[in-house]
């Protein structure tokens, strides 16, 4: 058999059930290999180890009886975004110092329903706030991956799920939960050679995520796998009464998708994606990717999007507006960081400074800001309406074809020390992604590839609203073709 | 439309974030600098487009829940994180209205 | 009569609105599963949505949506089918969230109006802006603790209405009058209990001041003030206040302000480097809140009959304007009123429960709500006096012994003998007794001393302890004295 931490998710619950191997086992060495590798990779920020090998323990038992559920006894990672009950929870900020919620997530509590194992928290940006996972208060996550001719420079996972993606292209999970608000899923799954997937805004609910930009957040998993993505994304995703903005749609059976083809299917090719100084590399996958497709006999049709360039500052003025909000609640009254001070503004006022990071402050900054008296129409409310466009492109598109395929990120994983002058240099990793979130579409980012350094990287398949399975036929179709087998240099 | 000093101050001010003197300066360049990418958003013609508020793709209404009393009564779970507290009350140093 | 304030140099006019905050009657908070009974033990009836924990999302209650319609209904206001919740940003210590949701670009209910009616009978209609669905904030304590507030978040989340009216007030009496009228009005809805006492009803008072002919001046916003006697105080005290300034050279700044009821004057609220920038913004967390005109049309075929519609009907009924606004005032009073009125004489009914009633209560300092009568068993005294069983004064007597235990007058009629005396004969003989023992006095009536009837009228009633039907005591004394 195969080592227990080289199976897939679907692979493992075979093995489950073929008595092959046992939740212990696997937890075991999962955790092991946790202890090995996490010094180094910093993925997880908490790992419950003792709460690992019983519910694995209660697991087998389970199965023992013939009560598994879908997901029993799979180890996963859970990002430290999601609150989990009677475990820290941190967002990866100092302002949470200590905080223990003292309720579970509703995607973490639908895994664990389904019988998932949790192996530990994730690293992350700050709040989310973050392409490279540079910004945790709890220190960088590194890519497991390296450059071929330059090995000991130690890359970024991505962000601002990179302790998920890290720790899945590493081998310390089989699969985890991540969140994607402007690119966060699939940028780190596409830097670290793993697929992930951002559902449409409402297939998931937020109750219980640590808010960042409420009507752009959105809960997906990450894993090797496009079919391990499915199998996740059927357990997390549902209706859920305690989110306002919870789809109440059935969940469809996404893993059945993912082997259906694309025999017949339109797949758009949006003009504006071709963006200046693009590496060569990828505009090469990228119409590999399209062949690939056409070989299994889709179609493929030139498309325009053409508010596309406006997207990111779009999401730059909307994300941090939000955010600005959300992250009123750290006050250091309830929970939290508390920083004394003479008064309760002066309390505020050193508590927020000290417990957020410099990232962090920044967003909070600009969207004060754009909110602000005068301010409002000239940034937000004109952010409103260029978003209204963005998503009208998407819609006239749809008359057109059924999934967009585009590349993931404009570039491979950078170094740690790199891209570090100015914010908005970092920003435009997300060029591809944001768009996604701006519409409220599912984006699925697929391992295709590597570049000459022997970095991976990834196409994205952008599908309708509550579309997900043709999004996961196309990225099943990518996946077979591309047959991605490639493996970080580190990993357990 | 860029920040002076003063807003920049204003602006912490009404995010409640601490900024100390020698830190100004840089978060003014900074701030200037995202917000001079983002003002090409003027560049795009908006003119009668209703703006996108929330998330939802397909733009849904707000659902209602019944009037029943299914929460509360844990003072106890409330009150496990916090900082300081008298009794079953929060406490903060004193506010002066 | 146009009402004004002297200054030293002449009249001023006083402009005044009003921001009246009402709590929602509902089991559950707006957007929250707590309860919202008052007096509960500090923290026992919040969620972790209620308390702003990472991660917890609004679900809003469809109770609050209905009674702000009903509410926006029973103000004749117009009822908005699209409405939308926005975020108010700011840091308080007992804002959880560091904003409060509201709805501040599209309330729920629109203009509407209300008709006030003042001591003199005159009426007035006030202008209604718009009503709209809000979050109450939590309560801090500042006087437990030498150094620190404490802070409980019971109301934190629970539904408040805030009612806008227009400026269309000018004098104290006329926003009493108003406030008044919200506060009847929802009693009668059901929409708020109107107890001031419990923060159930709070008022933003703006203030003005002009010249006859004058635009409006600054105006200051006197914060929550709980009662309908503060709000006339505070109104009197802020304008005079601004009287001063103006008349003295000064300019009004636009402030909030606190009133200090223990000195009965207004006080600057917070401090001015604290400007307020709001920060409103649409809540992402809750989609547009749409209504369907059908179930507006459901709702309002389901309104009780309101104040206005009721001193309408009691007057048509013969009661007279005062009656009518008493008997209306509480939705419990008239309640109260109609079980003793019905399928009986309107007028006595109304004279029994706004006279002997009602004075009843004051003395024993009692309410309709916790009636030492019930509305049967007035009603059936009206019935003894209406077939003659018991005199006026008889039925004084019965409802005195009524008010010390809540029986039922027949029996108290019975079991005390108080059955007033119908029997011709058995007066004649009480009479002609009494006439034999007064022949000097029948002497002095017949020779013109006419005054001398109510004597003979007392001798005959008091040696029939009160019994004798009065108008045959009348009716016998008149043909023996003739
Ligand atoms: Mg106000
Ligand atoms: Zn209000």
């Amino acid at each position: 058999m195969m080592r227990p931490t080289d199976l897939t998710i679907a692979q493992a619950l075979d093995a489950l059930d073929r008595r092959e191997v046992s939740a212990v086992e696997l937890a075991t060495a999962f955790l092991d290999a946790i202890e090995r590798l996490n010094p180094r990779l910093n993925a997880y920020i908490t790992v419950t180890a003792e709460q690992a090998l019983e519910t694995a323990k209660a697991s087998d038992a389970r199965r023992a009886k013939g009560e598994a559920g879908k997901l029993d006894g799979i180890p996963l990672g859970i990002k430290d975004l999601f609150c989990t009950e009677g475990t820290r929870t941190t967002a990866g900020s100092n302002i949470l110092d200590g905080f223990v919620p003292p309720y579970e997530s509703t995607v973490s509590a639908n895994l664990k329903r389904d019988g998932a194992v949790f192996l530990g928290k994730l690293n992350l940006d700050e709040f989310a706030m973050g392409s490279s996972n540079q910004t945790s208060a709890f220190g960088p996550v590194e890519n497991p991956w390296s450059r071929a001719n330059d090995p000991a420079k130690r890359l970024v996972p991505g962000g601002s799920s990179g302790g998920s993606a890290a720790a899945v292209a590493a081998r310390l999970a089989m699969g985890a939960t991540a969140t994607d608000t402007g690119g966060s899923i699939r940028q780190p799954a596409a830097f670290c050679g793993i697929a992930g997937i951002k559902p449409t805004y409402g297939r998931c609910s937020r109750w219980g995520i640590v808010a960042f930009a409420s009507s752009l957040d959105q809960a997906g998993p990450v894993a090797r796998t496009v079919e391990d993505n499915a199998i996740l994304l059927a357990s997390m995703a549902g209706f859920d009464p305690r989110d306002s903005t919870s789809a109440d749609l059935p969940v469809p059976d996404f893993r059945a998708a993912v082997g259906r083809g694309v025999k017949g299917l339109r797949i758009g090719v949006p003009e504006e994606y071709r963006i200046p100084g693009m590496a060569p590399e990828i505009e090469a996958l990228w119409q590999q990717g399209l062949d690939w497709l056409r070989a299994e006999g889709a179609e493929i049709v030139p498309i325009s999007l053409p508010h596309t360039k406006y997207a990111l500052p779009t999401y730059y003025v909307v994300a941090p507006a939000e955010a600005s909000s959300n992250l009123a609640r750290y006050d250091g009254v309830r929970y939290g960081l508390r920083e004394d001070g003479r008064d309760l503004k002066d309390l505020y006022e050193r508590t927020r400074a000290r417990g957020f990071g410099a990232e962090v402050r920044r967003r909070v900054m600009i969207g004060t800001y754009v909110l602000s008296a005068g301010y409002y129409d000239a940034y937000y409310l004109k952010a409103q309406k260029v978003r209204a466009l963005i998503r009208r492109d998407f819609e006239q598109a749809w008359e057109k074809v059924d999934a967009i395929v585009t590349p993931a990120t404009p570039s491979a994983a950078f170094a740690m020390d790199e891209k570090q002058d100015d914010p908005v240099t970092m920003y435009l990793n997300d060029v591809f992604t944001v768009t996604a979130n701006l519409a409220g579409l599912p984006g699925l980012a697929v391992p295709a590839g590597l570049d000459a350094q022997g970095l991976p990287l990834g196409l994205q398949v952008i599908g309708r609203a509550f579309d997900e399975e043709t999004v996961f036929a196309v990225g099943g179709a990518i996946e077979r073709a591309a047959g991605f087998a490639a493996k970080p240099g580190i990993m357990a | 439309m860029s920040l002076d000093a003063a807003t920049v101050r204003r602006v912490a001010n009404l995010a409640r974030l601490r900024l100390e003197d020698q830190e100004v300066g840089k978060l003014q360049a900074e701030l200037n600098g995202i917000l001079g990418w983002i003002e090409q958003l003027q560049q795009v013609d908006t003119d009668g487009v209703e703006p996108m508020a929330g998330g939802s793709p397909g733009g849904a209404a707000l659902r209602w829940r019944g009037d029943a009393v299914t929460d509360g009564g844990q003072a106890a779970k409330v009150l496990a994180n916090a900082p300081d507290r008298a009794g079953d009350w929060f406490a903060v140093p004193k506010v002066v209205e | 009569m146009t009402y004004t304030l002297e200054g030293t140099t002449g009249p001023w006019e006083v402009v005044i609105g009003l921001e009246v905050h009402a709590q929602v009657t509902s089991q559950a908070k707006l957007f929250s599963g707590a309860a919202t009974a008052f007096g509960a033990e500090p923290n026992s009836q919040v969620s972790f949505v209620d308390a702003g924990f990472p991660g917890m999302l609004p679900v809003i209650n469809a109770e609050c949506i209905a009674q702000a319609v009903r509410t926006g209904l029973g103000l004749n206001a117009e009822i908005h089918l699209w409405s939308r919740f926005d975020r108010k940003n700011y840091f308080y210590a007992d804002l959880p969230q560091g904003y409060q949701i509201s709805q501040y670009a599209h309330p729920i209910v629109g203009q509407g109006a209300v008709e006030v009616t003042l001591a003199d009978g005159s009426t007035k209609t006030i202008g209604i802006t718009r009503l709209h669905l809000e979050q109450d904030a939590g309560k801090s304590l500042h006087d437990q603790h030498p150094t620190k507030s404490y802070i409980d978040l019971n109301r934190s989340g629970v539904a408040l209405m805030e009612i806008v009216s227009e400026p269309d007030m000018r004098s104290p009496e006329e926003a009493g009058a108003y406030l008044a009228k919200l506060r009847q009005i929802m009693r009668y809805l059901g929409t708020c209990d109107g107890n001031m006492d419990e923060g159930s009803m709070r008022a933003d008072v703006n203030v003005s001041v002009r010249r006859a002919g004058e635009g409006y001046r600054t105006r200051c916003e006197v914060k929550n003030v709980n009662s309908i006697r503060f709000v006339m105080q505070a109104v009197e005290a802020e304008a005079r206040r601004q009287i001063e300034v103006w008349e003295s050279g000064g300019t009004v700044e636009q402030e909030t302000r606190l009133f200090d009821t223990a000195r009965g004057v207004t006080r600057s609220m917070r401090s001015k480097e604290d400007a307020h920038d709001y920060r409103y913004f649409p809540d992402p967390d809750l989609p547009p809140l749409v209504l369907e005109q059908g179930w507006v049309d459901q709702l309002k075929a389901g309104l009780p009959e309101l104040p206005d519609q009721r001193r309408a009907r009691y007057a048509a009924l013969g009661l007279s304007a005062y009656d009518a606004q008493v008997l209306t005032a509480e939705r419990e009073t008239a309640a109260f009123f109609e079980e003793v009125a019905h399928g009986r004489d309107a007028k006595a009914a109304a004279n029994w429960v706004t006279g002997d009633y009602f004075a009843a209560l004051n003395r024993l300092k009692r309410t309709v709500t916790d009636s030492p009568v019930s509305a049967k068993h007035l009603g059936e005294l009206l019935d003894l006096m209406a077939d003659g069983t018991l005199s006026g004064k008889l039925a004084k007597e019965v409802f005195e012994a009524m008010l010390e235990a809540d029986e039922a007058p027949g029996a108290i009629v019975e079991k005390r003998g108080l059955r007033q005396v119908t029997d011709s004969s058995a007066i004649e003989a009480v009479v002609d007794e009494v006439l034999a023992k007064n022949a000097d006095k029948v002497a002095d009536y017949r020779s013109g001393k006419d005054k001398l009837f109510g004597f003979f009228v007392g001798q005959t009633m008091k040696a029939m302890a009160g019994k004798g039907n009065p108008a045959l005591v009348n009716e016998v004394l008149k043909r023996r004295l003739a």
